[in-house]
């Protein structure tokens, strides 16, 4: 029968084995050789585009990589989906946008804010996620 | 209650319950704008609400570990708690980083990280706050006279807890890399170190609740933390699919995280058979309901829900949909929110010296809102489904063109959430007519 001792040694062995696979495992997967997301192209444009993407909480509805609120459409692809116009009116729009009766928080963001986003959102396009870009790309419908 | 600084738990718990009902109204207000009604978007848009929703969420929890904590570790370590006076010093900053976070998402003032908006002065407020409570639990276990593998486990946890706040922290250029080390916060919080927190409240509860040997308990206590680091490490890799990095982690992570709900069936059936081998039958039959509760529900929400859609096959088309908060909702349920209440509905009547061990009211409290829960599961989980079908499989329809189709999902969700909300409140009132604590009620509990 398992004694508290053979226990105690089953949880700390076991954290510390799979803790340090994880660290191992972290450092190869964000190594330059293995990077996906074409982060030479991540320009000073894309950069502040994430900044922001943070600052104005669009996550809080929007989905990103699949990750966000779940409220408003799934970003990913959205350049190849809508067009750079579209994208700029609805983040540069004086009142707020309302496709299909859901509301979008007005931003009235400037034309080069506009760009920054679609800069943000064209590197984001571009990532290789493994396969998900093909489910959210309405070019996949073809 | 065994020593008089254990009466401060009750300002944690209370503080729990203040942010839990604020919690509910902004869950409203989200469930109506996916129903189609957002008259209050102007206000409070839609991503404000979740931002506040889920934020409550992780200070209430908090909060009711912290209490658990105060009122846990001084009767394990057998001494009182180092400083009485800080520890509510604690408790006004940790309201009041809490507040000042909340205002500030109805003004534009966040970080836009799901989970981690918190702006970034807000976060060094509650590094401090967090260092200052570590402190105090710290010091306390250790100038105590025992050292007991609940008092380690609970305080290893709250100490890891803190420290995954940190990654949170960094900055990078890279949206991949952000939401990699965004995931070592959520992800090895409520899926690693939250579950030690929760298996050390356990462990505490069952020790009381069924008279069953210390050692047996502890030593099963250990298996289950095992586990749950074993398979929840790796386990992180299901967030790490597909958001930009190496395919290594669809194979790792859909091995370790289809484990993880071993770690929630060993709790629960180490909960029931405790229960059942325990000679002891303690009159806080509403304290057992929440315990054993948890124990199972989070068994169904983390684990059975969670491993519905952790595999990368099913995975690709339920990212980013409903059906992630069909999974969330039945497990902080069940796993976190309940064994809070779990050891609310323990301490409160040896705190305060009122023996509402068995009441209809409380009773009423855990049926309606657990049956709420589960209903507002469904209802998510159905327009999660339909969602994935229409919107990802077969691609025959728009993201909002879904959304359209699946708000009759969400006028349920509101029925079901009422009930559950009705059941909150009755435990709310609960709580309040047990009163203050007070001195007076020491050694009441002989256990």
């Amino acid at each position: 029968m398992l004694s508290k001792k053979q226990a105690r040694a089953f949880f700390l062995g076991g954290t510390v084995v799979t803790f340090l696979i994880f660290i191992g495992l972290t450092v190869y997967s964000l190594s330059a050789a293995q990077d996906q997301s074409n982060i030479e192209n991540l320009s000073e444009s894309a950069i502040r585009g994430k900044y922001l993407w943070e600052t104005n909480n669009c996550m809080g509805c929007h989905t990103i990589m699949g990750e966000g609120g779940y409220y408003a459409p799934e970003l990913t692809k959205v350049v190849e989906r809508r067009g750079e116009a579209y994208i700029k009116a609805a983040l540069m729009s004086p009142v707020p946008w309302q496709p299909n009766g859901r509301k979008m928080v007005k931003y009235e963001m400037t034309e080069a804010q506009a760009n920054d986003m679609v800069e943000f959102f064209k590197w984001i396009g571009e990532i290789d996620l493994n396969g998900f870009e093909t489910v959210v790309s309405p070019l996949a419908k073809q | 209650m065994k020593y008089k600084s254990q009466k401060v738990a009750y300002w944690f718990f209370a503080l729990s319950m203040l942010l839990l009902s604020l919690q509910l109204i902004y869950g409203l207000i989200m469930g109506f704008a996916h129903a189609g009604m957002d008259g209050l978007h102007e206000w409070i848009p839609f991503n404000t609400a979740k931002a506040v929703h889920t934020n409550l969420l992780v200070v209430w929890l908090l909060s009711g570990f912290m209490g658990a904590a105060y009122y846990i570790i001084p009767e394990e370590a057998q001494i009182e708690l180092v400083s009485v006076k800080l520890a509510y010093v604690q408790l006004i900053s940790l309201a009041l980083v809490g507040v000042a976070a909340i205002v500030g998402y109805h003004f534009n003032y966040w970080e836009g990280r799901k989970f981690l908006e918190i702006p970034r002065p807000l976060d060094y407020l509650v590094v401090v706050n967090v260092l200052l409570f570590m402190g105090l639990i710290l010091v306390t276990l250790f100038k105590g006279k025992r050292r007991t593998t609940t008092a380690l486990v609970l305080s290893m946890g709250l100490l890891f807890a803190a420290l995954l706040y940190l990654p949170g922290m960094l900055d990078f250029d890279s949206q991949v890399t952000d939401s990699f080390f965004r995931w070592w916060v959520v992800h090895l919080w409520v899926e690693g170190v939250w579950e030690l927190i929760m298996g050390g409240i356990l462990s505490f509860l069952l020790i009381k609740l069924t008279g069953v040997d210390r050692e047996v308990i502890e030593k099963w206590l250990y298996v289950i933390v095992g586990l749950t680091f074993l398979s929840g490490i790796l386990g992180t890799g299901h967030h790490y699919y597909y958001i930009g990095v190496n395919k290594i982690w669809l194979i790792v992570g859909g091995i370790f995280s289809a484990l993880e709900p071993l770690a929630f069936l060993a709790m629960a059936l180490f909960a029931v058979n405790m229960y059942r081998k325990g000679e002891k039958k303690h009159p806080n039959k509403i304290a057992l309901y929440w315990t054993i509760g948890s124990a199972i529900v989070s068994f169904i929400g983390a684990g059975l829900l969670g491993f519905a859609h952790t595999l990368p096959q099913t995975n690709i088309f339920t990212h980013g949909t409903i059906v992630t908060a069909m999974h969330g909702h039945l497990s902080f349920w069940g796993a976190y929110a309940m064994i809070v209440f779990a050891i609310i509905s323990y301490s409160l009547p040896n705190m305060t010296g009122r023996k509402f061990y068995d009441s209809a009211r409380g009773r009423m409290a855990f049926w309606l809102a657990n049956v709420g829960m589960l209903g507002m599961t469904v209802a998510f989980g159905v327009a999660g489904v339909a969602q994935v079908y229409m919107e990802r499989i077969t691609k025959s329809m728009s993201f909002m063109e879904t959304q359209k189709e699946i708000e009759v999902h969400f006028y349920v969700l509101i029925i079901m959430a009422t009930i559950f909300i009705t059941g909150i409140t009755l435990y709310i009132i609960e709580f309040v007519k047990h009163g203050q604590p007070t001195d007076e009620a020491l050694e009441v509990d002989s256990q």
